[in-house]
């Protein structure tokens, strides 16, 4: 017998419920507290040149807080970033391409940044 | 999917060109024009930290561009962004709880994240002059 259980079971078209949803909202409050110390540690310390840059970067804290920063935007921009695709771009063939560069992009950027800030922290 | 009533001649629902740009409608607009916005930002972001994993040479590059007069301009308008988008989500995260949904509450919240923003912006920027203590 059909009845709205059916619908819950399957949690919806996508088969993925309100995750999307969820890690939306999960990345965003994560974000508030990493943004405000990734902007100030950068504006705190413009201009203080190279070596005194590295230092601060390298400290375990920082690059730890920096790393979770990347991880949490990534993801937070990945899922934007396919909502405004699904919205605009209309044909299949585009779309699920676009998807597939968005999660690229993203990817790249984690892995970057990633590496970037791994690099700094062990001082090499 | 709909594309064959399309072909009929059916009339599409009015969309956006019906409506006197409202502010509320407006920084909806500027939310989703911001976060986009900040995919690139974070390019540059990822520039800069390649930019110090590399070494002297690169991070002066890096360091250079941002420095000059167009770079300082495109810099302001993503912390602009940025902030302007953080006031966004969090002013989303309230109505996620189910509250400020009314008419007075959404005007509110609008000018709030406008002024916010700009205010914060200027803010930043003058306590990071300060602290450099020179232009």
């Amino acid at each position: 017998m059909a009845t709205p259980l059916r619908n819950v079971r399957g949690l919806g078209a996508a088969h993925r419920g309100t995750e999307t949803f969820w890690r939306q909202r999960l990345t965003a409050i994560a974000n508030v507290p990493l943004t405000l110390f990734v902007v100030l540690s950068i504006a705190t310390h413009i201009g203080v040149g190279y070596d005194e840059m590295r230092l601060y970067f390298s400290r375990p804290v920082v690059a730890i807080v920096m790393l979770a920063f990347v991880i949490s935007a990534a993801i937070h921009m990945r899922i934007g970033l396919g909502e405004i695709i699904e919205d605009y771009v209309h044909l299949n063939g585009l779309k699920v391409l676009s998807l597939l560069l968005a999660t690229f992009f993203a990817a790249s950027l984690v892995l970057a940044c990633g590496f970037a800030i791994l690099k700094i922290g062990f001082g090499v | 999917m709909s594309q064959g009533k399309v072909e009929a001649g059916r009339p599409l629902s009015p969309h956006l060109q019906i409506y006197r740009p409202m502010l509320t409608m407006m920084m909806s607009i500027a939310h989703r024009i911001t976060g986009a916005s900040l995919a690139i930002g974070f390019c540059l972001l990822a520039w800069w930290l390649i930019a110090l994993a590399a070494g002297p040479q690169q991070f002066w590059h890096a360091e250079a561009f941002f420095a000059s007069i167009p770079g300082r301009l495109l810099l302001f308008l993503f912390s602009w962004a940025l902030i302007l988008h953080m006031l966004g989500g969090i002013r989303h995260l309230i109505w996620d709880t189910g509250t400020g949904l009314d008419k007075k509450s959404i005007e509110i919240f609008a000018w709030g994240t406008l002024l916010g923003s700009i205010t914060l912006t200027i803010l930043l920027w003058l306590v990071g002059y300060c602290i450099r203590g020179s232009l």
